[in-house]
């Protein structure tokens, strides 16, 4: 038989357990935040975002980094918006109860959980092998492309569903077609869900680093890329090539670069966050 | 050759069989209400006329329908061409999430239109005939959900007014609107018939006695009475009828 | 005739729908051919059974025992860290947090989990594996327990998220009738709702696994990158993840042995993570049709 009194005192105790948690975590966070700031802030000049990297830490520079990140962004952005959105749009407006519609389901949850490196290993056979396409930024964009196109369509799938039916109704009893209806009333609706979607997407995409290694992407490169089929690096990259290096300085290097990358992350999901905001505000007809 | 003809329409719904074997036959410029209590089939049937029904998975139909002569469940129809030319309003207002202008423009982009100034003038001509020009010509450029209830079912009547339709129907279209957005509509009904052949589904019994010419009083599904609103609603062949209309049950 | 228009162009939908399918056939094409082609080689025998994996060195043996050490261990410390913290989150925010509270909070731990994982190791390496070595005696300056703490707050959002959801997904009538026995909320929250929502949380924690055991960058900055078979989290480990990531930063000729052995890492850890993700499936259909 429990005992009143222990179960107030647990009840109690459990709050601020719950409480130091979270703070924990957020605690976690901020010291990660803090110390990379200490570290590598200083370190940021225009020198550094123009730079070549170099065997000389105090030389060395992100350029090739962050204009193969900004090549990547890009790359991916053209490849994996069409494909999510259409995508989407076939499974929730067109394909609602067939087979097709179930089997490509059935894969989006598994692909859900696959490795990121493990799609590394597939553009390694396919995209950089199989197409000939080398240890490219084409590559790379691909292999990201396929990563990040299961959350493109289900943020597609989710936006179009809140879109509320009397709309299509509507356009429908004008005589519209299914497409038309579609692409002219449903998906401007639905605009701001899937946008945030994409910004999410492409923002864990610029994020990651392991399945850009296995397809080749190189950890130095004293070269700023100039179209698709060249040889590339990224932030995430040039980041983990300066952390393996045992000169401290290079560590600092590594801390400036990682600003720069949690800048560019922490922006482009508050923008998201912001989109998402309004437009849940604005649904609501 | 008679705007719609129906004959021996029987609908399901998986199992269900919510119109049994309705036949009737209505006349160019007039207007027809269905009547009814909840549940009857109204606006069921009203829906077989411009195949809304089809985007219900369970749908099946037995029987002919025949709009301006055609069946328009015949394999060779385009339904979309069907729905410009019997254009539907809704109970619940639901203009596009767009301007005033593009929710008129809409019908017109969809079914090919392109010179601007032709759109422009078929806009101005549908929101006149709607009888809501006056009050929006300073803003087609305002979203049209900025405008009141009323105002809004006017709008989605100008848009469908705009693809120059011969048949309107409508789905109770004032029972969401206040009083006097209502008398408006009823007005404008009144004024559209001269030109269209207006069918109007509706639980309102006064409505139908003061805008309709001839009214069809659906129950369970089955299709009572049709006939003059003036007879309907003085005196009915049918003893439901009159239980209906005066308030025995609804 | 529009009405081709209109087929066209749902065949082209349905194609890029199916892209995702290729995905899945690709992935188990690769994994399964150039795995057959390691296989023909090394006995699976001698992969399954040897305790030493050093495919890159002049005496080559091919056990993956070591890698999957590597992997289990900083898994197991992650999962350790993770669970009770994410868990304790989740009842907090949604049996003890207003709104307000919660509100702020949730856009913080989803910052927690956009961190690309890069930076997690940068840390790892750089702040916790020092801190480790001033208190605890005999710590690497590569070690399985830097890397799996720095996973476990990784992971937290994904637990701590996922879990919550099946804490709110539990109907408040449940609740009221606990507090109208005159239940503390701690009571309630650890006897009616928390295992109302056992299912979900499982699905969480799975899921939170299976994202550790794929997780590379923390492991190859912090763990190392030397196969050792080994249960102290003190010493340094290798992960299969970690291992892909050495031979793809090297310079490894494409049909010989040594390439395919990032295959053969690769299907076991497809295998591993497969696994996992279909049990959570399984589990969270279960738990889906608790409440139908």
């Amino acid at each position: 038989m429990s005992n009143i009194r222990t179960n107030r005192l647990l009840d109690s105790m459990f709050k601020y357990v719950g409480i130091a948690c979270t703070l924990l975590a957020i605690g976690v966070l901020a010291i990660f935040l803090g110390d990379i700031l200490i570290q590598g802030i200083r370190r940021i000049d225009w020198s550094f975002l123009t730079s070549l990297p170099s065997r000389r830490a105090e030389r060395a520079g992100i350029l090739p980094a962050w204009t193969g990140t900004a090549w990547i962004l890009g790359l991916t952005a053209i490849i994996a918006i069409p494909l999510g959105i259409s995508a989407g749009s076939y499974l929730q407006e067109y394909g609602t109860k067939n087979r097709l519609a179930y089997i490509i389901e059935l894969n989006i949850a598994n692909l859900a959980g696959v490795p990121s490196i493990i799609y590394g290993l597939l553009g390694l056979q396919v995209f950089v092998r199989l197409f000939a396409f080398g240890g490219s930024l084409l590559a790379g964009a691909f292999t990201l492309s396929l990563l990040i196109l299961p959350v493109i369509i289900v943020a597609t799938r989710e936006a179009l569903k809140a879109v509320p039916n009397s709309l299509r109704e509507a356009s429908y009893g004008m005589g519209a077609t299914k497409w038309q209806t579609t692409w002219l009333q449903v998906l401007p609706a639905a605009s701001g869900g899937i946008l945030t979607g994409i910004i999410l997407a492409l923002s864990r995409a610029i994020g990651e680093t392991a399945p850009l290694i296995v397809i080749g992407a190189l950890a130095y490169v004293p070269f700023v890329a100039d179209s698709p089929m060249d040889e590339f690096t990224v932030l995430p990259i040039q980041i983990f090539n300066w952390v393996s290096r045992p000169q401290a300085a290079f560590l600092v290097n590594a801390a400036a670069a990682i600003i720069i990358l949690l800048g560019i992350t922490f922006v482009m999901n508050g923008i998201a966050i912001y989109l998402r905001n309004r437009w849940q505000k604005k649904i609501s007809w | 050759m008679k705007p719609i003809e129906a004959k021996n329409v029987n609908v399901f719904y998986g199992e269900n069989h919510v119109l049994k074997d309705i036949s009737l036959t209505i006349k160019e410029n007039t207007v027809t209400a269905f009547i009814g209590p909840s549940g009857c089939g109204k606006s069921t049937f009203l829906r077989t006329l411009n195949r809304m029904n089809d985007y219900i998975e369970s749908f099946r139909k037995k029987g002919k329908v025949y709009i301006n002569g055609k069946e328009i469940y015949d394999k060779d129809v385009r339904v979309e061409d069907l729905r410009r030319k019997v254009g539907m309003v809704f109970q619940k207002p639901n203009p596009f999430p767009k301007t005033i202008y593009e929710n008129v423009a809409y019908g017109l982009k969809i079914h090919g239109m392109k010179d601007k100034a032709e759109i422009d003038a078929r806009v101005e001509k549908s929101l006149k005939q709607a009888v809501l020009w006056s009050e929006v010509k300073d803003k087609l450029d305002k979203p049209a959900l900025s405008l009141s209830g009323g105002q809004q079912q006017r709008l989605c009547i100008a848009r469908t007014l705009a693809v120059k339709p011969t048949i309107i129907l409508m789905d109770e279209p004032a029972s969401a609107l206040d009083p006097l957005s209502t008398a408006k509509i009823e007005e404008l009904i009144h004024e559209l018939k001269e030109k269209y052949t207006i069918v109007i589904v509706t639980h309102n019994m006064q409505q139908a006695a003061r805008v309709s010419d001839r009214t069809a009083f659906f129950y369970l599904g089955e299709l009572v009475e049709y006939d003059k609103t003036s007879v309907i609603f003085t005196h009915p062949s049918n003893k439901q009828t009159e239980n209906y209309i005066t308030g025995r049950f609804g | 005739m529009k009405r081709t228009g209109e087929i066209i162009i749902e065949k082209i939908l349905a194609l890029c729908g199916l892209v995702t399918v290729l995905t899945t056939a690709g992935i188990i094409w690769v994994l399964f051919s150039e795995s057959w082609g390691f296989f023909k080689i090394v006995p699976l025998r001698d992969f399954l059974f040897d305790t030493e994996w050093t495919p890159l060195f002049s005496e080559k043996r091919y056990g993956i025992l070591p890698l999957l050490a590597g992997t289990f261990l900083t898994t197991a410390i992650a999962v350790i860290t993770a669970v009770p913290l994410g868990i304790t989150i989740a009842v907090y925010l949604s049996e003890y947090a207003n709104r307000g509270f919660r509100n702020r909070i949730k856009p913080v731990l989803e910052l927690l989990a956009a961190v690309p994982t890069v930076v997690y190791g940068f840390f790892a390496l750089t702040v916790v594996t020092p801190f480790l070595q001033s208190i605890i005696p005999g710590v690497g300056s590569f070690n399985a327990l830097s890397a799996g703490l720095v996973m476990g707050v990784m992971i937290i959002p994904v637990i701590s998220s996922l879990s919550e959801d099946a804490l709110t997904a539990v109907p408040k009538s449940l609740r009221e009738a606990s507090y109208g026995m005159g239940a503390t909320r701690f009571q309630t929250a650890f006897k009616v709702v928390v295992p109302a929502a056992a299912s979900g949380i499982m699905v969480s924690v799975i899921l939170g696994l299976a994202r550790a055991v794929g997780e590379t960058m923390v492991v190859a900055i912090a763990a190392g990158q030397q196969p050792n078979l080994t249960f102290d989290p003190r010493q340094g480990v290798e992960t299969i993840t970690a291992y892909i990531v050495q031979v793809s930063l090297g310079d490894v000729p494409h049909q010989s042995l040594e390439y395919k052995t990032i295959f053969a890492a690769g299907i076991t850890l497809f295998f591993f993570t497969f696994l996992l993700n279909n049990v959570s499936f399984w589990l969270k259909k279960k738990y889906q049709e608790r409440y139908e």
